[in-house]
């Protein structure tokens, strides 16, 4: 049963990078043309241009502040979903899940009429005397951070929660009877063994968040510079695969070397477990 | 009794199984498979394309939201139910996009698109993606601006890889409750720098219409500039008037529509659906700030060519090009000397009652294709503020 698998993975996966690595190291002529060839121009001229590792920083950058922002909101939304006595816990995660229905560019877009100029935000405001000119919220980095926390934040959730809900009861009732306050329980038992899904949920949402390339289209400003953003002017507006390539392999580098060193540390397992419940 | 292929894998993986051959055989015998099936796919791929195209069906790409609608309203239903062929339809969000897509693609599975400009014309030709119309199939064309074949021609050694279908243009549109006519038309391209109207602006993200406007607002010819790097100065100091930089159409409508912005650089056809659709939205035309360009039904290479000749053809016809102009808003590319053309036409932004077009400034095709490497990278740059 494992060779369909196994030809799956080679064939839709592993050839296709494969095919984007080969090509990192074909020329484009001047004629826009794409010639076979063993070289590392693309690479250099990449390497050495400032610009592309601005791009590199600046997609790490939002991605990391996407990571913490849906860490600190999807950790207390775990936690109540976790601790609370339901008998139908499972319409509480189905809830979690809908806005999964919904196509994710319409999603993405729907900020545009929240955080908008005349915005039901800015609307609400003006309306209520808190403000008096619109406040500007959408098209840069802070409506790219909300549109990706809204995004990513389920997968957050789903993995701290499959965390809590795995720690057993009876060592928080334990540190309890043994003189803990509820908060300190929390701090010195809950939190640490919540870790490895807090750990894994993060992991999710920097890959998925710095390889993000809706959003910050859609949200972005002038002012937002994001690397997937840049592998796509290469390969669609500048028609420059080779370039392409070299920055789509640069960005699956990047992100795999942080994956193995997360896995290093903790363990890709823990991922697995929160979408095999 | 003949066994098919999954009976056969049933039975490899069931010897796995028992032990009789290794999971590495297995692999081994896979592998070899799958290589056979791509040998032998190879030669007939030639014969599947050609079994494809006879299944009476062609694809056309065009440009979303209005355009799309304009055209699915007004003609493929009808085409259809005429000729029993059905048309597919595709879009792109702008033509670098769909040129991308067209090279990763085999021949063939393209069909017709709508081509914007004489410079996308010319650069899909020199790419060897464009296929030869016989003009004999196309009786319609007779009927078709001769200056607006001219301009294909002119690209293709007199041959059509395109027949021309409508012209638009690109100027600057505002918001009339906010900005005055007579203040847009003064001002002309330098609208688009005036500090008042900072947060309040969008442009287009497209490195040629950044390039034309720069230069006009430097003063150079916008199809000459010998001062590239202060055009590009000129981009990057606009940069910090702009809130966004839209990439659709339809982007634009929704912007201005809703007031997230009151200026921005803009397509005729889009401003007039704002217009019909109550939004008080001026417009400074070609002759002030702007460049007209031209919209063709280009055939690609591979394509079942009687199949879309016809399908150019039924386009062309003076009802349903009227029909999909009115839809689109964008006035056809019909000779109006000889075909009557409807009021609305008539009083689309862009319309021009000659067909001489002799108030329009066109882009020219070599000066584009020139500077289109250095031009788009630079521009990319400053768009993110490089």
């Amino acid at each position: 049963m494992l060779s369909p698998a196994l030809v799956s993975l080679a064939l839709f996966l592993v050839a296709p990078i494969l095919f984007i690595a080969v090509y990192s190291f074909w020329i484009r002529t001047a004629e826009g043309l794409d010639v076979p060839a063993f070289q590392f121009g693309n690479w250099i001229a990449v390497a050495t241009d400032y610009y592309y590792w601005l791009g590199l920083w600046g997609s790490f950058k939002l991605a990391l502040i996407t990571t913490i922002s849906c860490a600190i909101i999807g950790y207390p939304a775990a936690y109540f979903l976790a601790r609370i006595q339901f008998s139908n816990k499972v319409l509480l995660l189905f809830l979690l899940f809908l806005p999964f229905w919904i196509s994710y560019i319409i999603r993405t877009m729907a900020w545009i009429s929240v955080l908008g100029r005349t915005g039901a935000l800015n609307t609400m405001l003006i309306s209520l005397g808190i403000i008096d000119e619109p406040l500007k919220m959408l098209y840069n980095d802070f409506s790219v951070i909300m549109g990706l926390v809204y995004f990513l934040l389920p997968y957050m959730i789903i993995n701290i929660y499959v965390s809590l809900d795995g720690i057993d009861r009876n060592l928080e009732a334990s540190a309890r009877t043994l003189g803990c306050s509820p908060w300190q329980t929390f701090r010195e038992v809950t939190l640490p063994l919540s870790l490895p899904g807090l750990g894994a949920g993060c992991m999710l949402c920097f890959v998925l968040a710095a390889g993000s390339y809706v959003t910050p289209r859609l949200l972005g400003g002038p002012d937002t510079l994001f690397f997937p953003d840049l592998i796509y002017e290469a390969i669609i507006s500048q028609l420059d695969w080779p370039t392409g390539a070299v920055l789509s392999v640069i960005l699956l580098l990047s992100l795999g070397l942080l994956v193995a060193v997360y896995n290093r540390f903790m363990s890709l397992s823990d991922i697995y477990r929160s979408f095999a419940r | 009794m003949r066994f098919g292929d999954d009976k056969k894998y049933e039975r490899l993986l069931e010897a796995c199984g028992n032990g009789d051959i290794s999971r590495r055989q297995l692999m081994g015998f896979l592998t070899v498979a799958a290589a056979a099936v791509g040998v032998v796919g190879g030669p007939f791929r030639g014969l599947t394309r050609e079994a494809l195209a006879a299944v009476e069906q062609v694809r056309f790409d065009g440009w979303g939201g209005i355009v799309s609608e304009a055209f699915r309203n007004n003609a493929f239903p009808a085409f259809t139910k005429k000729t029993g062929i059905k048309v597919v339809e595709g879009e792109f969000g702008d033509t670098d996009e769909f040129l991308t897509q067209v090279k990763a693609s085999q021949p063939g599975e393209y069909n017709i698109f709508l081509v914007s400009g004489v410079y996308d014309y010319a650069r899909f030709n020199k790419a060897g993606f464009g296929a030869w119309i016989n003009e004999a199939n196309i009786p319609n064309l007779k009927l078709i601006l001769p200056a607006t074949l001219d301009a294909f021609r002119n690209e293709t050694g007199g041959k059509l890889s395109a027949i021309p279908f409508d012209y638009g243009t690109t100027g600057i549109a505002y918001n009339r409750k906010y900005i005055s006519d007579a203040e847009a038309k003064e001002a002309g391209a330098k609208i688009l720098w005036d500090e008042k109207y900072k947060g309040k602006m969008a442009m287009y993200d497209g490195w040629q219409t950044r390039a034309w406007m720069a230069s006009l607002y430097t003063g150079q010819d916008p199809q000459g500039a010998t001062d590239v790097e202060e055009m590009w100065e000129a981009c990057r100091k606009q940069r910090d008037l702009v809130v966004k930089y839209w990439g659709s159409g339809q982007e634009f409508i929704d912007l201005m529509s809703k007031e997230e912005i009151i200026l921005s650089d803009g397509w005729s056809g889009r401003v007039a659906y704002l217009q019909q659709n109550g939004h008080d939205i001026g417009w400074v035309d070609t002759a002030n700030a702007g460049f007209a360009w031209l919209e063709g039904l280009m055939v690609l290479a591979g394509s079942p060519m009687p199949e879309c000749e016809q399908l150019l053809d039924f386009c062309s016809e003076p009802k349903v090009a009227i029909a999909i102009a009115e839809g689109q808003n964008y006035p056809p590319a019909l000779d109006p000397n000889k075909v009557e053309l409807t009021e609305k036409v008539k009083s689309l932004p862009g319309f021009d009652p000659t067909g001489k077009f002799e108030n329009f400034i066109w882009e020219k095709a070599d000066y584009w294709t020139k500077n289109q490497d250095a031009f788009k990278k630079e521009w990319e740059r400053i768009s993110k503020g490089a």
